[in-house]
This record gives structure tokens, C-alpha cells and sequence, in this order.
């Protein structure tokens, strides 16, 4: 039986001037899941993660977070989000791993609350989860763009939320760190219960730890387990969101289960 | 000088004033650097200016109105500048700095042509343009005390949102931080200390003492805190040390307090170098 929903889309639409990049979506993310949004460069991935968090306003269609009205939702402290931005910050900026991880309780704070001792505790916490616990004191400049990436989600971590959203957080990490950052997500979701929407197009890798995938290219065309989608033939595959999705999908073996 | 300054009260304003604003000048400093925003701490004080020469053509010319204090003018033109450079950053949404050189230009513009209805251009005016160790009045010394301790205690109150939405914008807004209200805030502050630094400094090099201690505390240190912390200090090692040689040689403050501040500066670079010496010649860069 499926879980509490935690994002819901009804029919969400959305222009940039005139030109419509995210159409007539219908999309249900139930807690526990583990949900890939693929889908070529341009399809509205980004738009449509820019919508969830309430960045931009759809202009037609419902979305609800947490079975709330996003306008009206403020319990921001249950959703973390991980952006590909974090890869290209001002890597000469002065903080050090712990203060950037600190600052994701911002979000659980009261204005004109000061950051407390207790909040120490929450910071290693969260640092042993993504086993960045000793870089504590480094500079976040210093470090690669994995372990970059790990702090990001030490950040989104650290205040306890139930979802954490991820805009294409391997752009710019090594290949050989990628597939330790997708185990860390995998373990994140099974040991956690925590739900994770993560978008990529990247298709082969993230089909393979993905518990479902939604397939968009301006709407979704595919919405199901990871299963469903692997047991689906070539001919089913391109329908799925047009021509572009032959060439991404060609440089990539996919994995069956 | 110590003994000079028990005995005169214009030299205990201008110490007092002083550390002050080594103190606040860096504090805001950081946030300004950090957030690639150093030039609009330039044309805030060339603002102040237009202000400063406003006040005193207004002294000139209307008689009702006599011993107006120009720094508190300088203040309101330094404010509504601030308001204006962020209006203009959205008028000219992908070319923000803009905003900085069309304020600057405005701004000493109106002010030479006020100044010269004034006829301003006397010692007066050098006081403002390079700071003096003796036109801080006790008034304007109060004035800066209260704008320190807001200031500060500002801050403080909203440490954690001002650094979440120096280091990631984005993140800052999900988190809920009301961005919009904090950067006003922000930048209203730093209006009114670039107009508090300025009878010490000058209103030509305020600006440095926002920027050049930042920048020797970004070479030495790792933490944000630790930025902070190395910034008032390198500050206020620069107003002490330029205010006591000021005295001294008979030069305005400004230029000795901005010099101490290059000094510290340089031996922060050389400190990096030497502490990193197995390949310092390489070139390493921040």
C-alpha cells in the first residue's frame, strides 16, 4: 500500500515569456521513495524542482507539499535540498565544513534565535551520516567536489528532514565518486525511510538506484518502479519521451536488477 | 600622544570614533567582500558627499539655518542611495554592478556642483574628503556610538541569515530567510557607517577600511568566524596606528589608516607565503 504522499502535482503548467517548459504535469511522490526525474537538458527537470520548492509559480495546476498548498506550506525545515550550484559556490569563501553544515538549521530556527551548543551535537550527527566527520574543520574550499557534495547533504541532513530534493548533484564529481555519492543516497532512503526525488540525465545510473522513475520531457511520460521501467522494450523506451532520449540512453548500459 | 589625549577632548573623540568604526567598518566588511559587493561601499560614500555639500550649501544660502552638523545629511543621502543602488539592480537585472558606477558618477557629480554653489572648497572639505584627527565633535562621537551599538547588535541578531544568504542565495530562500528584508537591512547599515567612518577616514577612502582588512583576513584564515575576527583586528590595528602617526607627522588620518591597512595587508601575503613555503613560488592562488 502506498505511504503518505509528500509531493503532489495536479495538472502543473508553467511559460517562460511565451514558450510553455513545463506542461499539464501529474506527479505523486510517496514517502520512502526514492524517485529518478530524468529526462533530456531542457525538458523542465529544473523548472519543475523550481515549482516544488515554491522558486517559481505555476501558471496553471495544484502542488502540494506535504498534503499543503505550497504557498501556504512553511514546514521548510522537513524539506533539504541539494542544488548542482553547490558545485560552482565561491570555493574561496572563509567557512569551514562545520559552519556550512550549521547553517542548514536555519531553517528550523526562530528569527533572533542564536546558534546554540546543542546544535553541535546536530552537526557531527549529521557529518557521521554522509562520513565527513573529521573534515569537520576544513575549509569547504578545500575540498573535491564529492566530498563537496557530501556536506551539501549534511546541510539538507541536518534539520531532520523527510525529503531531500537533489537538482543534478553529480554534475561536476569525479566518475569514480559518483556511483560512492549514489550508495550513500541508496542507504540515506533504506536505513532512513527517507524520501529522495533526485533529478538527472544521467538515466543508466540512476535507474539502477532509484526505487522509481518519472520520465519527462516537458510532461511525464513515464511514472513507475524501476522495475516496470527496466522490463519495458526498446520500442516502449523511445516512446517515452521522443527522439532524444535514444542518444542519452546509448553511452549507458543499464542494469537490470 | 597619550597624555595629549586626556588633556583634549577633540582627540578623545576622534580615538573613540575611531575604534569604533575599525569595529564596525570590517564587521560589515566581510559580508560586503564575501558577497563580491565591495564597490558599493564607493559610491555609498561618494553619495555621502553629494550630502555633505548639500548640507552646506543649505547652511549658505538659507539663514534660518545655522550649525547644521553635515554628517547627519550625509547620513540621509547615504541611506536613500543605498535604496537606489538596489532599485537600479533590478532595472538592470543582468548587469548588476552597474548600478555601482551610475550612483558614484550621480553622485559626485551633484556633489561638485553643490559644493562649488557652497564654495566649499576649503580645509573643511579636505577634513571630509581624507578624514581629520580634529573635526569629531562629541555629537557626531555619539552618534557613532549609538549606530555601533545597533550595528552590532543587528549583527548578532541575524548572524545565521546573513550567512546563509552570503554563501548560498538559493539555499537561503528555501530555508525561509526573508531575503529581500535582510539585504535591506543590510544595506541601510552600511549607509550609515560608511557616513560614521567618514569624519575619520574620509569619505574617499572609507571604503578601504571595509575592504582591505577583509582581504588580509581571507589569506590567514578558515573559518568564517575566524574571517571576522582577524578583520576587526587588522582594523583596528589600522586606526590606531594610523591615527597615532597622524598626529604625529600633521597628515590627514586617512591616509595613514589606509597605509597601515596596505602594510597588514601585505604581511598577511607574505605570512601565506611563508607558512605555505614548501611551493610558494608557484603561485599558488587563493
Amino acid at each position: 500500500m502506498d505511504q503518505e504522499p509528500l509531493i503532489e502535482l495536479d495538472g502543473v503548467s508553467f511559460k517562460y515569456d511565451r514558450e510553455w517548459v513545463v506542461e499539464d504535469v501529474d506527479l505523486t511522490i510517496h514517502k520512502g521513495q526514492f524517485l529518478g526525474l530524468v529526462g533530456p537538458n531542457g525538458s523542465g527537470k529544473s523548472t519543475l524542482i523550481k515549482l516544488m520548492l515554491g522558486l517559481e509559480k505555476p501558471n496553471r495546476g495544484q502542488i502540494r507539499l506535504f498534503g499543503k498548498q505550497v504557498k501556504k506550506f512553511n514546514r521548510w525545515q522537513e524539506v533539504g535540498f541539494v542544488s548542482q550550484k553547490a558545485n560552482s559556490f565561491n570555493s574561496g569563501f572563509p567557512a569551514t565544513v562545520y559552519e556550512v553544515v550549521r547553517s542548514g538549521l536555519v531553517s528550523r530556527m526562530n528569527m533572533f534565535q542564536l546558534f546554540k551548543p546543542t546544535h553541535k551535537d546536530k552537526v557531527y550527527e549529521a557529518l557521521a551520516e554522509v562520513e565527513m566527520k573529521e573534515y569537520a574543520h576544513y575549509s569547504i574550499g578545500e575540498l573535491s567536489g564529492g566530498q563537496q557534495q557530501r556536506v551539501f547533504i549534511a546541510r539538507a541532513l541536518v534539520s531532520d528532514p523527510s525529503l531531500i530534493i537533489l537538482d543534478e548533484p553529480t554534475v561536476g564529481v569525479d566518475s569514480e565518486h559518483v556511483t560512492a555519492f549514489y550508495d550513500l543516497l541508496g542507504k540515506l532512503n533504506r536505513e532512513r525511510n527517507l524520501t529522495l526525488l533526485m533529478v538527472s540525465h544521467d538515466i543508466g545510473t540512476i535507474t539502477s538506484h532509484a526505487t522509481h522513475v518519472a520520465c519527462m520531457n516537458k510532461s511525464v511520460h513515464f511514472h513507475g518502479s524501476t522495475e516496470d521501467y527496466h522490463h519495458m522494450d526498446d520500442e516502449d523506451l523511445s516512446g517515452i519521451y521522443g527522439h532524444s532520449v535514444q542518444q542519452l540512453t546509448h553511452n549507458h548500459e543499464v542494469t537490470h536488477p | 600622544m597619550i597624555e595629549a589625549i586626556f588633556e583634549y577632548e577633540f582627540l578623545q573623540n576622534a580615538v573613540i570614533t575611531g575604534l569604533l568604526i575599525g569595529l564596525v567598518a570590517p564587521l560589515l566588511g566581510v559580508f560586503i567582500v564575501v558577497r563580491r559587493l565591495s564597490l558599493i561601499a564607493d559610491a555609498l560614500s561618494h553619495i555621502t558627499l553629494t550630502g555633505i555639500a548639500a548640507s552646506l550649501l543649505i547652511e549658505k544660502r538659507v539663514t534660518a539655518v545655522n550649525d547644521w552638523n553635515p554628517m547627519y545629511m550625509g547620513m540621509a543621502f547615504s541611506v536613500v542611495g543605498a535604496v537606489f543602488i538596489e532599485k537600479l539592480r533590478k532595472v538592470y537585472k543582468h548587469y548588476e554592478e552597474l548600478a555601482i558606477p551610475i550612483m558614484l558618477s550621480g553622485g559626485i557629480g551633484l556633489g561638485v556642483i553643490l559644493i562649488s554653489l557652497a564654495d566649499g572648497f576649503n580645509t573643511d572639505l579636505l577634513g571630509y574628503l581624507f578624514g581629520s584627527v580634529t573635526a569629531v565633535s562629541r555629537d557626531n562621537m555619539w552618534t557613532v556610538v549609538i549606530i555601533t551599538t545597533i550595528v552590532v547588535l543587528i549583527v548578532l541578531a541575524f548572524y545565521k541569515e546573513l550567512f546563509v544568504l552570503s554563501f548560498d542565495e538559493e539555499h537561503a530562500s528555501i530555508a525561509g530567510v526573508n531575503a529581500k528584508s535582510i539585504h535591506f537591512l543590510f544595506i541601510v547599515m552600511v549607509a550609515l557607517v560608511i557616513a560614521s567612518a567618514m569624519q575619520v577616514v574620509g569619505i574617499l577612502l572609507v571604503s578601504a577600511l571595509m575592504t582591505l582588512p577583509v582581504a588580509a583576513a581571507l589569506r590567514m584564515s578558515v573559518s568564517f568566524k575566524q574571517t571576522i575576527g582577524l578583520s576587526v583586528l587588522f582594523g583596528e590595528i589600522s586606526v590606531v596606528t594610523g591615527l597615532i602617526s597622524a598626529y604625529q607627522l600633521d597628515v590627514p588620518p586617512g591616509g595613514t589608516i589606509v597605509m597601515a591597512a596596505v602594510v597588514l595587508l601585505l604581511l598577511s601575503i607574505v605570512y601565506r607565503k611563508v607558512r605555505r613555503s614548501g611551493n610558494w613560488w608557484k603561485g599558488e592562488t587563493i
